[in-house]
């Protein structure tokens, strides 16, 4: 029937496609595209934990709600403070630490790509309570050599105090966002053409002219993409706080993610808390699009 | 190698101690976590750190094991000799994080082979899907997941947690773009020879992916076992737990019993630094594979 493929190939090609995507397909469509859709059915429901309660179609009354919500609204800001330092931050980072270690040997390279990557792997409950341990009021290793140097004169509750509590949360989730975007990094400086910074050198560019002129734009993509993934970590922050601080003290580390959490399993407000989950997703797909124009643009 | 591209002499060396540096900074809460789990309770609460214990002590494994106790394993009416609660999440999250891994490896190896190579009708729409679905946060579903998972009588077990796993689409995408490689030549060659489509995918199709199914493998492997939120929400009886839910848990009831905690924190972390640093390999190179056109 068409082009270059007879019907009878056609068919094959059909069936076996369809036979060889099936399986991951039934797991795909059963669990993740379908919770996404009831996710946006039950936002305009008063939904509850359990399915067999009937559940009333209540309109937009949970997305009316929501922007009355004080702590939606706290935990909306908290989290867009989140993103703003941790992504323009582990960008430069991983970026400095990309370019520092790209040209090394095997043998330093793997080590720094491994150790930068280790507080991913350790896991977040791991991480969590050691660094729990580490702010600790009383026998946590900051206070004591924070007062040893004597930036500080008597023992600061990190977590505790809701001057501090953000801070302390987004360092611990800078650790443990870098590990991916230096490998990434590092794999594209390696791929960067060699001719082209060779012959810049040849016409006598500096070091600095020869990254911005041509390495840059070549790992734009690579940028990109990391753009994107930290925002989406950054924006799902959840067990630092869970485990931390469960939003405290007075909302001070409440973020969209906790307490959308907070909302489905301590209130039992699904219909709520999917409404919030809906929010956040456009929210990140709007940054998403945003970052891909201006990198399109560039 | 390019002599002479990393700047002036005083640079670089600037850089290496930097880098060093940091390197004992991410390097330190590891190493806290190791040699908290070996000292006593006295150097643990002391307001002056110990930098290295001066007095080792199993004292914090023993409590640990000490604490809640479960069935070895249960499976149907079977149910295995009683054993330290930690042991039996250990076996739990090994259990999940491995039948996690095989599901994907299998249903993405092929649907990644099928999305590269087989012209069928509506490829487009299911790859878009795909992508559009990677791009979204993962947390979002697992809420309206419960109330799936509750009336298929899933909840509180660990086949809740492995499911979702299977189907996160990255997988498929990570996949397809190994098998783009795969000449067409070869594929044709097999058909002409007369072999069947099962007989092109595992003689012809799966050594030339390998690679990558070691990469995902791995991936696949560690996300699980530190997919921390899914097995909160899915997992709730004692017997039930994952290592990193225990730990969470035992952090929650004796908070201030850090030697404690650090032994449970030490525990969950050991086998998976384990296992990254055996196939730190693969694991680079599927993280680089996933990223490209993404």
């Amino acid at each position: 029937m068409k082009q270059t493929m007879s019907p009878r190939l056609r068919r094959r090609e059909n069936i076996s496609g369809y036979l060889f995507l099936l399986p991951s397909l039934v797991f795909f469509l059963g669990f993740v595209v379908y919770p996404m859709v009831s996710c946006i059915y039950l936002s305009f429901t008063d939904a509850n934990m359990d399915a067999n309660t009937p559940t009333k179609w209540i309109w937009f009354a949970n997305y009316v709600e929501l922007w009355q919500d004080e702590v939606f609204l706290k935990g909306l800001w908290n989290t867009i403070i989140i993103v703003l330092v941790s992504v323009p931050v582990v960008c430069i980072f991983s970026l400095w630490v990309a370019s520092a270690i790209h040209k090394m040997k095997e043998g330093p390279l793997s080590f720094f790509r491994i150790v930068f990557y280790l507080p991913v792997i350790t896991g977040s409950v791991a991480v969590t309570v050691v660094w729990k341990w580490m702010y600790n009021n009383y026998y946590g290793i900051f206070n004591y050599l924070l007062k040893g140097v004597g930036v500080i004169d008597k023992n600061i509750n990190w977590l505790g105090d809701p001057k501090y509590a953000l801070a302390c949360i987004i360092l611990i989730l800078l650790t443990t966002s870098v590990g991916q975007p230096i490998v990434l990094y590092v794999s594209a400086l390696s791929n960067v053409d060699q001719s082209l910074v060779e012959a810049a050198e040849v016409d006598g560019a500096t070091n600095t002219q020869v990254f911005w002129k041509i390495r840059w734009p070549q790992i734009m993509p690579t940028t990109l993409y990391i753009l994107v993934i930290t925002t989406i970590n950054s924006f799902q922050c959840f067990a630092l706080i869970q485990l931390l601080t469960s939003g405290g003290p007075n909302y001070a580390t409440e973020t969209i993610m906790y307490y959308i959490y907070y909302t489905a399993f301590k209130l039992y407000r699904f219909g709520y808390g999917n409404a919030m989950g809906v929010v956040l997703a456009i929210f990140i797909a709007i940054l998403s699009a945003i970052q891909f124009r201006m990198a399109k643009e560039k | 190698m390019t002599k002479n591209n990393g700047g002036s002499k005083a640079y670089r060396i600037i850089c290496v101690v930097v880098l060093i540096a940091l390197a004992i900074l991410f390097l330190f809460p590891l190493y806290w976590i190791l040699t908290g789990s070996l000292k006593t309770p006295n150097a643990i609460s002391s307001p002056i750190p110990q930098w290295w214990p001066q007095e080792f002590t199993l004292r914090n494994f023993e409590v640990l094991f000490s604490k809640r106790s479960a069935p070895l394993f249960e499976i149907g009416s079977l149910v295995g000799p009683t054993v330290p609660g930690a042991i039996r999440w250990l076996i739990n999250t090994v259990f999940m994080a491995v039948m996690a891994m095989l599901l994907t490896c299998l249903t993405a190896s092929m649907a990644g082979y099928a999305l590269a190579k087989k012209r069928f009708t509506g490829r487009g729409i299911v790859f878009s899907l795909i992508v559009a679905a990677m791009a979204l946060p993962k947390q979002v579903i697992l809420i309206p997941l419960i109330r799936e998972m509750s009336s298929l009588g899933m909840y509180d077990n660990i086949w809740a947690v492995i499911l979702p796993t299977v189907g996160w689409p990255f997988g498929v995408f990570l996949m397809k773009q190994f098998a783009e490689g795969i000449p067409g030549e070869m594929l044709e060659a097999a058909r002409i020879d007369g072999a069947n489509e099962l007989r092109t995918f595992t003689t012809v199709v799966y050594p030339m992916i390998k690679p990558g199914v070691g990469a995902l493998a791995i991936f696949t492997f560690i996300n699980s076992w530190n997919d921390y939120f899914l097995q909160l929400i899915m997992l709730t009886s004692s017997s039930n737990l994952t290592i990193s839910l225990g730990i969470a848990t035992m952090q929650a009831e004796n908070s201030t019993d850090y030697g404690l905690i650090m032994a449970g924190a030490a525990l969950a972390a050991v086998p998976i630094i384990v296992v990254f640093l055996i196939f730190q390999k693969y694991f680079t190179k599927g993280i680089t594979m996933g990223a490209v056109k993404g």
